[in-house]
Formats: structure tokens, sequence, C-alpha cells
């Protein structure tokens, strides 16, 4: 069964301050790492206009398509997407096998410059990753709840 | 793959619905949609035909209350049941967490439902998933029919691992947050082991 995904404050915050940049570098509206199953890990620049979790589960679905698709045709991965619309654009690309990124831009900027900002970013991000993998692997999963009960469940659906 | 965030003190977790076509995968999901508070729901996406089949998902986000001070989420997701849509079932089910199998009381549905039971033990195999460990239960839906079959002849049929089962009228909600109560509670029991 695949292992959980955890993540620690340090690398969270290194993650953000990554994508901030990207965002920055690239004049792109926003910015946001997605995990492959839909749930969006960070968002940056003007995130707060969209909604975010119906992006991050679209786009995780897209991805997840595409790479059916890539199966298909013997190709290992299709690892970027590009969506032009009228306003703006979505550039989507596969980083570190396990995230996507996602940029979304208008005409203040270029797709070429925000290939070139994504590349860097995804190096960056990789790195992060593996270390956040390595540290897993060392520390393990502690969940935070040792000892549920069933009125923590009750609770739950009580809002 | 759930997804336990210490940063932002939020953990993460997929819930699958499955079953065969028509089984009322997504009448669940909007039930469950309709009855919970707006600031515990966000908007609920359905990849559907024309004719309100699902084509590819539906998807559910709810954010539950909090526990030991980190906010619960579930994404709620159903499969597309007809049996040609197979490619985007295997799809849905990548890093699942729980599974909610909906079967169709109909007598004349039994074949479908144990058919999509063989087919989910496959699908989950091929990820290296394992059909008798994964947090599931059965759900035994559209009770409110005269030619449902009795409970015992649905367990026997298909609830080959004592799974926690369910009876349920998705269309107007009977069964429909107990089920869906006992997956968050496997899932989270699950979580509480740490990882494998
Ligand atoms: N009588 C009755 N009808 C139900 C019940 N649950 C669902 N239905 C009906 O069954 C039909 C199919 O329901 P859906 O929820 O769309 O089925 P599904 O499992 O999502 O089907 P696919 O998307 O094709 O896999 C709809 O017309 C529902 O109204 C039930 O408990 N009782
Ligand atoms: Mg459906």
């Amino acid at each position: 069964m695949s292992s959980q995904m955890v993540m620690y404050d340090e690398e969270f915050r290194h993650i953000e301050t990554v994508c901030e940049r990207l965002a920055r570098d690239s004049v792109a509206r926003a910015v946001f790492l997605i995990d492959k199953n839909g749930q969006l890990i960070v968002a940056a620049g003007q995130s707060a206009n969209f909604d975010t979790t119906s992006l991050a589960s679209l786009v995780a679905g897209e991805i997840a398509a595409t790479g059916g698709l890539a199966q298909l045709m013997g190709e290992r991965e299709f690892s970027t997407l590009f969506h032009e619309g009228d306003r703006d654009n979505l550039h989507i690309s596969v980083v570190a096998s396990r995230a996507i990124l996602v940029v979304i831009f208008d005409k203040r900027t270029s797709l070429g410059l925000v290939r070139l900002r994504v590349k860097k970013g995804a190096e960056e991000l990789e790195t992060i990753f593996q270390a956040l993998v390595e540290r897993t692997a060392k520390e393990g999963a502690q969940t935070p709840f040792a000892e549920l009960t069933d009125e923590d469940i009750d609770n739950l659906f009580s809002v | 793959m759930s997804f336990i965030n210490y940063s932002s003190r939020e953990i993460n977790c997929k819930i699958v619905y499955y079953g065969p076509g028509l089984c009322g995968k997504t009448t669940n999901l909007h039930y469950i949609y309709n009855k919970t508070s707006p600031q515990a729901k966000g908007k609920m996406i359905s990849l559907a035909t024309e004719t309100e089949r699902t084509l590819f998902f539906d998807f559910l986000p709810l954010q539950l209350g909090e526990i030991r001070g980190f906010k619960t989420r579930f994404h709620l997701y159903t499969v597309p049941g007809q049996v040609f849509y197979d490619a985007s079932r295997k799809l849905i089910l990548k890093g699942v967490d729980g599974i909610v199998f909906v079967a169709d009381s109909q007598r004349a549905r039994m074949e479908a439902n144990e058919e999509s039971i063989f087919n989910l033990a496959d699908n989950l195999k091929e990820q290296c998933y394992d059909i008798a460990k994964i947090p599931m239960v059965l759900q035994y839906n559209k009770r409110d029919l005269p030619m449902a079959a009795p409970a015992e002849e649905l367990t026997r049929r298909l609830n080959t691992r004592q799974w926690p089962e369910f009876m349920a009228t998705a269309t107007n909600g009977f069964g429909v947050f107990d089920t869906l109560k006992e997956i968050a509670k496997l899932v989270l029991q699950e979580l509480k082991k740490g990882t494998r």
C-alpha cells in the first residue's frame, strides 16, 4: 500500500518560498502546488481569486487522464500541459513525480518566461521533496490521534 | 494516500464510492452535499454525460471538525460504474484511503454487483492495494424498491470479508451518513497506525 504523505513545517515553508518566488519571477497571477491525488499543498500569488479545491481536483484528474494516455502510447509521461484562454493561460507540469505545479498567467508575461522559471522552480522542489521522503522514512509518520473514539467521529459530523 | 500537513495542521483523506452503473453513487454524494452546512463543504464537481451518467468522476470536498487540533478534510469521489469506463475507474482509485462499495439491492443487479466487486479487487491489486486490507464498507442501496433482495442474500453473495454493511435508500438519505461515518472512522483508525 502506498505510504501516506507527510508535510513538516520546515519543508512547507521552503516550498512556499519557492512557489512565491516563481509567481513573482514569472509575473504569474497565481501558482499552485498540488499533490497528484488532488490535494492542494501550497498556493502563491493572487490565489484568493480562485476556487483552489475544485482547481486541485480537476487538475489532478486531468494529469491522471493524461498519464493514462501516455501509457497507452508507450510514453513514460506527458510531463507538461498548456491551456490557452482568452484572458488566462494555464501551465501545468509534474514535479518530483508526485506533485503538480500549476501556473496561471495572463498577457503581462509570456509562455517562454513561465517555462523558464517553472524549470528552475521544479528543480528546487525536486530537492525539497527528496528531503521530505528521506525525513518521513527516518522519522516515520506519527499520527496526531493515537486513541480515536467513536465520539471523536460523531463530533466531526456535528458541524 | 492520506496527507498529513503538520504545518497547516490538516489531514486530508480520499474516499471513493465504487459500484455498478446506476447503483446510486452519485445520489449518495448529492444527499451528503445537500445536508452539509455551507462552511463544511466545497463545490461539488460532476463530470457527467448529458444523461447524468458519471463520465469521469464526481468530487465533493468536506471540511469536517477537528481531531486533536487537526482539521480533517475528506475528499469524496465517485467512479463511473458503466463497465466500459474501466480506465477511468483505475485513475480515480489512485491514492485512495477508503472505499464505500455501493451495491444495488435489486435482484436483477446481483451479478452486476459481484462483477463490480471483482473489478474493484483487480483494480486495487494493479496498484498494489489489497481489498482485504484497505478500509472498506458495503452499502446495500435502493432498499425502498419492492424488487430488493433480502439483506441476508446480499450479505451472502457480496460480503465475503465481513466488511461493515449498511442498508440505504440514497434518494431519501436513509443510511447515507451512517455509511460515511463508518468509512471515515475506518480511515482515521488506519491512519492511527502511521506509515506502513
Ligand atoms: N428507488 C431508488 N432509486 C435510487 C436510489 N438511489 C439512486 N436511485 C436512482 O438511481 C438512478 C442512478 O443513480 P446514480 O446515483 O446516478 O447512479 P451512479 O451509481 O452514480 O451511476 P453511474 O454514474 O452510471 O455509475 C437515479 O435515477 C437515482 O435517482 C434509491 O435508494 N432508491
Ligand atoms: Mg454516477
